[in-house]
């Protein structure tokens, strides 16, 4: 089914605002000013674009360190979610979480995670949840391809599987798992023959590309939705920064990253498409272009001036209560 | 009204109160019914155990038999206590926590804290513990001091019928992930307990024995040793306070020093190893806490540091016993 104007436009304004937000962050980062870690989701736009295009305020993802797309997805504020990388106190968890651990449960995002492979069972209960309260609700789960190795992924399809959860997993396969190859450490070509050890359809989709992310999700979500069970999609894309910001990447070949920015980008290949079937001009885009420039722009500044935490909330919400 | 029941009816009273109560509580756990796919009965098992019998026929698909997959059912409990349902996730033998920790820990434990309070996480682990049944090693630890440990967690260890239904109860309406340790050899205990639906508010020991001369403090089966031994020391004069925690985390320390405070005598027992134990815990707060208090140095009562041995004669000795602790007192005494 083709999208309207108006989802074409949300689209390109979500794959944007996730591509500024993360290529600001890796200049920012560089000046020493954020701590911790970041993991940048840079190129990987289309996946967490895709499928969150489907999602409404019933479902629920979960997500892993790799998170500010799906954040942005799921409708994070931005402001917030800058702040608390910042490790500010307006931050969208008060500072007391940082890059990995953003949420917004308020948004169905359960949580970006700092164990690989720790969301796929939170998932599963998200879906379980849906199923008894009756909402109708699904749940996403978005993981590597490092991750797909792990444990509690194989449970948690085993699980989905069995108890016929409204859950669509997905591999966010981008070829590296910290600096080893997926070549190397996934048993098999595509994560997505998975599927069927697990007795529900594996899917491989070109995760560059936008439109069949979407129509591969659009699909699965029904799937889920219907009562029909899981689904596991794999989608096959790049990169363009490190594990995390400060990995020198020298694991990769010389100018792969250039020559991936080059030649598939998903920003690019949307545009391609949407301009050439003049279904959008570069003139709508291009306005999308300053907004988002604004926008991130301005959430920098504010984040940078932000008090930090005050000192009483290092205390503070162990528990709800004794 | 009370009448007598076994630590193990007790628990499947909670459960069954609580999910008739609120339609959201559910259950899920290996073989929590039994006989899932299978050609003979239904609710074949109800627990390992037996504790959770006739809970499938009452709540139908709102008690979940899993498979053995701990990190995936688990989590699912977890993720699901964020997303509406309030679990009661069993857990089957503590032992078994490795497989399953990150989602306890890393999870569960530091979603609140973590999304700066903007998550609640409403789920009960039910998990079996303790040594006396000849299961060896890997099915007999009191690994409550880990979850004690971690900030996030409320840990509870009931020692009587009556404590494990009010303490259960309670758990299940706690806003916060709960361990609920259950003793597997407390299970045929009977005592008196209520018909009506009751909670037990966290935090809150029970002085189960009041004494001068010296303050036992200690939880689960160790409160029936601790018993025996104050039994027997009373006939030499000795008289004990028995102070049994009921949780570990919040755990009552006002009620510890207010005893210490008065006996000025301590010793702790704690079927868990040795080394940063709940006997260790206990201590080292008193020793800061109450020092001048002290008329000599606390004494603890633990199992020895090594696994538990599976030999009839060697288990025996690795738990402790009425001895250990009238030894442990009489030192405290000044004359072992």
């Amino acid at each position: 089914m083709p999208l309207s104007k108006d989802e074409l436009l949300k689209a390109y304004r979500m794959m944007k605002t996730i591509r500024e937000f993360e290529e600001r962050l890796h200049v920012e980062f560089a000046t020493g000013e954020i701590p911790g870690f970041v993991h940048l989701y840079a190129g990987e736009e289309a996946s967490a674009t895709g499928f969150c295009m489907h999602l409404d305020e019933r479902d629920k993802i979960a997500s892993n360190h790799r998170g500010h797309g799906h954040s942005i997805g799921k409708g994070c504020d931005v402001h917030a979610m800058m702040a608390e990388i910042y490790g500010r106190g307006n931050g969208i968890c008060g500072g007391k979480g940082g890059s990995m651990h953003i949420a917004d449960l308020s948004k169905g995002m359960m949580g970006a995670n700092g164990i690989v492979g720790g969301g796929s069972p939170l998932a599963c209960g998200a879906a379980l949840a849906a199923k008894q309260l009756g909402t109708k609700g699904v749940a996403l789960s978005f993981f590597g391809d490092g991750a797909s190795n792990q444990g509690t992924s194989m449970e948690s399809l085993n699980l989905a599987s069995v108890w016929n959860l409204p859950i669509v997993f997905v591999v966010e396969n981008n070829g590296y798992a910290e600096a080893t190859s997926s070549k190397y450490s996934v048993a098999c070509d595509d994560a997505a023959d998975r599927a069927s050890a697990f007795n529900m359809p594996g899917v491989v989709v070109d995760g560059h590309d936008f439109f069949a992310v979407h129509e591969a999700a659009g699909e699965a979500i029904k799937r889920a939705r219907e009562g029909k069970g899981p689904t596991l999609i794999e989608c096959k894309l790049n990169r363009y920064y490190g594990h995390f910001e400060g990995d020198a990447q020298t694991y990769r070949g010389k100018d792969e990253v250039k020559n991936l920015r080059a030649t598939i980008d998903c920003l690019d290949k949307f545009r391609a498409k949407v301009t050439s079937a003049e279904l959008l001009s570069e003139a709508e885009l291009n306005a999308i272009d300053s907004e988002v420039a604004v926008l991130i722009d301005d959430s920098v500044l504010k984040a940078k001036a932000a008090p930090i935490p005050a000192p009483a909330e290092l205390l503070t919400d162990v528990y709800i209560s004794y | 009204m009370a009448r007598t029941i076994t630590y193990q009816q007790a628990i499947g009273e909670a459960l069954a109160q609580e999910m008739e109560r609120d339609k959201t509580v559910v259950m899920m756990g290996e073989d929590v019914a039994g006989g899932a796919g299978a050609p003979g009965e239904d609710d074949a098992w109800g627990g390992v155990l037996g504790v959770t019998k006739g809970l499938h026929g009452k709540f139908g698909d709102r008690v979940m038999d899993t498979p053995i997959t701990e990190s995936a059912f688990i989590g699912a409990a977890v993720g699901a206590a964020t997303s509406g349902l309030r679990p009661v996730v069993e857990l089957m033998f503590i032992d078994f926590m490795g497989v399953c920790f990150d989602q306890i820990f890393n999870q569960a434990a530091k979603f609140r804290y973590m999304f700066g309070g903007n998550a609640e996480t409403p789920v009960v682990i039910r998990t079996m513990y303790g040594a006396g049944f000849r299961a060896a090693a890997q099915h007999s630890q009191c690994l409550y001091p880990v979850f004690t440990h971690i900030p996030g967690l409320k840990v509870v260890t009931p020692s009587t019928p009556y404590d494990a239904k009010g303490l259960l109860i309670q758990s299940i309406r706690d806003n916060d992930p709960v361990v609920f340790c259950e003793h597997k050899a407390l299970y045929t205990l009977e005592g008196d307990v209520p018909e009506e639906a009751y909670a037990i508010p966290f935090g809150e020991a029970n002085i189960t024995r009041e004494g001068d001369d010296v303050t036992i403090v200690t939880l689960g089966r160790m409160l029936q040793v601790a018993h025996e031994a104050a039994d027997a020391l009373s006939k030499d004069g000795i008289n004990c306070e028995v102070v049994d925690l009921r949780t570990t985390s919040p755990m009552d320390t006002d009620t510890i020093i207010e005893s210490v405070e008065n006996t000025g005598r301590l010793v702790v027992m704690d079927e868990s190893h040795p080394r940063c134990s709940i006997a260790t815990d206990v201590s080292a707060i008193v020793a800061q806490e109450a020092f001048g208090a002290l008329k000599a140095p606390i004494q603890m009562v633990t199992a020895p540091h090594t696994p538990v041995p599976f030999a009839e004669n060697l288990e025996d000795l690795y738990i402790p016993d009425a001895t250990n602790v009238q030894d442990a007192v009489r030192k405290v005494m000044g004359n072992d």
